[in-house]
């Protein structure tokens, strides 16, 4: 230590330990190291190549031949209408029946929430291929829906539920729901009972409280839980490719067909990142709704 | 029917008056259920078709899955994915939690939002770039490349329950051990870590679970003789539907469930002691 | 406009009882409130207090028991029929509305018209002194004015009743010391019956008409602030209110109630209890210099200072009795008094006057 860092009476000048604590930060964030790496290495690299693929073309040179196909090509038209079709109409299902749902979960006594929040848990440890099978199971021609709908007399016919959009849509709400109910829960606890019960003394019959002071103030939950399924249906593979039948391609399953037929890989990759730019759109909208940061966040 | 009169709420609305409600509500907690669970009883359905109820009951499907090499060859795989997924994500993702949390630096913010891109970008655009970078580096169909990018999907997991779990413990612990000797390292492994055990398991645990339930990312990762489960799962529906599906699915269920269960059992005896 | 509902409603609780398994939160409770006063419900925190309160603006049901506001029976009637204005401790503003929005809220619920609405919420905002931020959003504002919007709502639409639970705890002692007074203030002038339930004796004694003093899920005693602290009638509402010291007394031969040999009272006729205590304020003792003659209108305490304590208006001083007992007092910091002069273990001699001294049954609590 130089002569001139210490004070009169020998203790550490601030300058020393400003010096000492940006070290101990440095070495506490050295830790994310690993992690960071490998996020690189299968996330940062791949994509930002993925990236620049997009903007070559058959030859290797830059173009934006990539993109104008999409623009010109009716069959990516067609797959960008329908999967924001399917995601449109997934979160509005998803809001219709999540919400009751959600509501009734906010309205249970603590020590029996635990228990129904199980229902909405459980899929989330059972493996996406397997509910998306026993869909496919349940909704075939002569399955289990068509089966107790025929006994109880619903409809006369078979239905075809499976291979086409009812079955894509049926599968995915079933899938998405949880990613709903779940943000819109914690919304509707977050909401101060007594400003409910403020209302009710003010003269607003139950109904009236629910729809005046209640449903406004869920509807920031509301919304970051439909952004979030949203999101997740815009990029998602697996169900409607079972449950689909050939019939409903979204754009992931396009992706996968141009690399599967024609190894196109710039054709490929600028869908993808049409994917993420729209996934990213969404996203930022969400996080002016739902605070990511401070949920999720250390102790600030 | 007393308790139909009683109040369900400060409102006093009753719960005879929100009747409609929780059958609306039970209705559709049975339909989230439903489909998972009755591939159980089906997958015990002796016909081809997999009947509901099963008019003859035979465990045919589960020989078949038993007897089958390629079935049984994609489950070790599958299970040795994720049990390397699981080693290397969870202490990835708790040291990662715990720097970030602890340090407080203003660059935090930036890499947990960084790590958190796994969550954020979709599974499909992962699948294809690993796909087109490890075909540069000729890693394809290898466990190690699987194993490395299932564990990029699981650190944000991991990260996230860690995180949870630093919020409701008291890091003072740390610093009066510091105070009292102790060096920072020590401290960590001797006062934090037991005390984040039951966390630490949920994550590995969790970790584990998405590795050998991922789908997208093994179809484009892992092939041939290394293909996962999930892989050949999906193959076989694509073509038809594979009874020995079901019997597999239940088999899938019973271990995540099993799994689930008993962590909780764990973690009941951890906070009884 | 000349209406012919009273401006306020009194209120009579009988026998009323709510329980929560074996706990009894309230017990029996009955209570009348006269139109237009204000009473003011004090207890220590799981007094039942807050129960009561709620019961009046129906947000539990009683197991036993009945409220009446007026002539009616209300005690079936859910909350949103009940017309009583409410303040939270919480306040429970709504936070989508603005502050306009809010006080509007219970004028929309009865369609009054566009008009004579939003005169009635300038009114009320003005009453508050908020005027100004009728377009202002919850948030923006502080613990203080957002105490002001919830008052302004709950009495904006002219209620009969008026309960409020605890509004100023949230605030700091300065901001709530005003707020009291202004709080009187609007109480007379909108002469609506108010049931206010308060922890704070300080605040029971400033703003009551009558306190009741509530514990353990009964009323143990009601009367105004002035009967509340000089005549508390059991050891309870004794040490609560105030500070006190508890003197046992004993009995002479004809059955009145002695301390030190001198005969205080006689025993106080219709009272079973056979023990009884003399309860001393501290303020109302005063220093006997050495020299100075017996009156026979005094009781006199000697002993020995053990605590002297200096805290500004006044200084506390402990003493202890020949007989053991201990005595609080608390002595004016005029110079004249010269408090710089004594010290502990020093030997003294306190007097009170007998009109001051109160006599309770049993013993100290």
């Amino acid at each position: 230590m130089a002569k001139g860092d210490q004070n009169s009476r020998g203790a550490l000048g601030a300058k020393q330990l400003r010096a000492a604590e940006r070290k101990e930060a440095a070495m506490l964030l050295a830790l994310t190291i690993p992690a960071i790496i490998v996020v690189a290495l299968i996330i940062i690299i791949p994509v930002g190549w993925l990236f620049s693929l997009s903007f070559l073309d058959e030859t290797g040179q830059f173009s934006l031949a990539n993109y104008q196909k999409m623009i010109e090509y009716k069959s990516y038209l067609r797959v960008f209408r329908t999967t924001f079709n399917v995601s449109f109409l997934t979160t509005f299902l998803c809001i219709l029946i999540g919400y009751p749902l959600a509501y009734f979960l906010s309205q249970m006594p603590r020590k029996y929430v635990g228990l129904f929040m199980l229902t909405v848990l459980l899929p989330f440890w059972t493996s996406l291929l397997v509910r998306t099978y026993a869909w496919l199971v349940m909704l075939q021609r002569n399955g289990l829906i068509n089966n107790f709908a025929i006994d109880l007399g619903i409809w006369d016919t078979p239905i075809k539920l499976a291979h086409n959009l009812n079955g894509t849509l049926i599968g995915m709400v079933h899938i998405m729901l949880p990613f709903l109910v779940l943000p819109l829960y914690a919304a509707m606890q977050r909401i101060d009972r007594n400003t409910l019960q403020a209302a009710a003394n003010l003269g607003a019959t139950p109904i009236q409280t629910f729809w005046q002071v209640f449903v406004p103030l869920s509807l920031p939950g509301v919304v970051a839980g439909s952004l979030i399924v949203f999101v997740l249906c815009l990029g998602f593979y697996v169900t409607p490719a079972v449950l689909g039948g050939g019939k409903v391609i979204m754009v992931s399953m396009q992706i996968t067909a141009i690399l599967e037929d024609q190894f196109n890989w710039g054709a490929a990759s600028a869908l993808g990142v049409v994917l993420l730019v729209a996934t990213f759109a969404v996203l930022a909208l969400a996080s002016r709704f739902l605070k990511l940061d401070s949920v999720m966040f250390g102790r600030h | 029917m007393s308790w139909l009169t009683s109040a369900a709420s400060e409102t006093q609305i009753t719960h005879g008056d929100r009747l409609w409600l929780y059958c609306l509500a039970g209705l559709i907690m049975f339909l989230l259920v439903v489909p998972t669970v009755i591939v159980i009883p089906m997958s015990f359905s002796d016909s081809q078709y997999l009947e509901f109820p099963p008019r003859d009951w035979s465990l045919r499907w589960y020989d078949e899955y038993l007897e089958t090499p390629r079935w049984i060859r994609a489950t070790i795989t599958s299970l040795k994915v994720a049990f390397l997924t699981m080693l290397v994500a969870t202490p990835f993702g708790t040291m990662a939690a715990y720097g970030l949390f602890v340090s407080g630096s203003r660059y935090g913010k930036a890499i947990f939002f960084l790590l958190m891109t796994p969550m954020i970008v979709p599974v499909i655009l992962i699948a294809i770039g690993t796909f087109y970078v490890f075909g540069k580096v000729g890693i394809v169909n290898s466990i190690s490349g699987l194993v490395l990018a299932h564990t990029v999907l699981s650190v944000p997991i991991v990260m996230i329950i860690i995180t949870s779990a630093l919020r409701t413990y008291d890091l003072n612990q740390e610093r009066v051990a510091q105070s009292l000797g102790s060096t920072r390292i020590r401290a960590f492994f001797e006062i934090t870590l037991p005390q984040l055990k039951f966390s630490i398991l949920t994550a590995a645990l969790l970790a584990f679970l998405t590795s050998f339930d991922e789908v997208i990312i093994s179809i484009f990762l892992s092939g041939g003789g290394n293909s996962t489960l999930t892989k050949q799962m999906f193959s076989a529906l694509r073509d038809y539907i594979d009874p020995t599906i079901a019997a597999i699915s239940t088999l899938m269920i019973v271990l995540s469930t099993g799994l689930m269960v008993g962590l909780q059992l764990i973690g009941r005896k951890d906070r009884r002691d | 406009m000349v209406s012919d509902r009273p401006a306020s409603l009194s209120i009579s609780v009988t026998e009323l009882t709510k329980s929560y398994g074996n706990f009894y939160a309230l017990n029996a409770v009955s209570i009348d409130v006269k139109a237009g006063e204000f009473l003011t419900l004090l207890g220590p925190s799981g007094s039942g207090k807050t129960t009561l309160l709620m019961a009046i603006a129906g947000f539990n049901r009683p197991d036993s028991g009945q409220i009446c506001f007026g002539d009616s029976d209300v005690t079936l009637m859910p909350p949103h029929q009940r017309g009583v204005g409410m303040v939270f401790q919480n306040y429970a503003l709504f936070p989508h509305m603005s502050v306009f929005e809010n006080v509007a809220f219970p004028l929309k619920l009865r369609k009054i018209a566009t008009q004579e609405k939003n005169q009635k919420v300038m009114d009320a905002l003005n009453t508050v002194q908020l005027s100004d931020f009728a377009n202002r959003r919850i948030d923006q504002l502080s613990g203080g004015q957002r105490q002001r919007v919830a008052l302004a709502r709950a009495f904006v639409f002219g209620p009969t009743i008026l309960l409020m639970d605890e509004p100023l705890s949230a605030l700091d002692k300065k901001l709530r010391e005003e707020m009291q007074i202004e709080l009187k203030q609007l109480h007379r002038k909108l002469g609506v019956t108010t049931v206010y339930v308060t922890h704070d004796q300080r605040e029971a004694l400033t703003m009551s008409d009558r306190i009741a003093v509530i514990n353990d899920g009964e009323v143990k005693q009601i009367g105004t602030p002035r009967e509340i602290y000089n005549r508390p009638a059991n050891s309870f509402v004794a040490s609560f209110i105030g500070e006190s010291s508890f003197i046992p007394l004993a009995r002479d031969a004809k059955g009145g109630l002695v301390y030190n040999g001198v005969t205080i009272a006689d025993m106080p006729s219709g009272q079973s209890a056979k023990a009884w205590s003399l309860v001393i304020r501290p303020e109302r003792l005063s220093m006997v210099a050495a020299k100075a003659k017996i009156q026979s209108s005094k009781l006199y305490f000697k002993g020995i200072i053990t605590e002297l304590v200096y805290q500004g208006e006044t200084a506390l001083m402990m003493m202890e009795t020949g007989d053991g007992e201990t005595l609080i007092a608390r002595m004016n910091t005029r110079s004249g008094d010269d408090i710089d002069s004594l010290a502990e273990g020093q030997n003294i001699t306190l007097s009170i006057d007998k009109k001051d001294i109160i006599i309770i049954p049993g013993g100290a609590t």
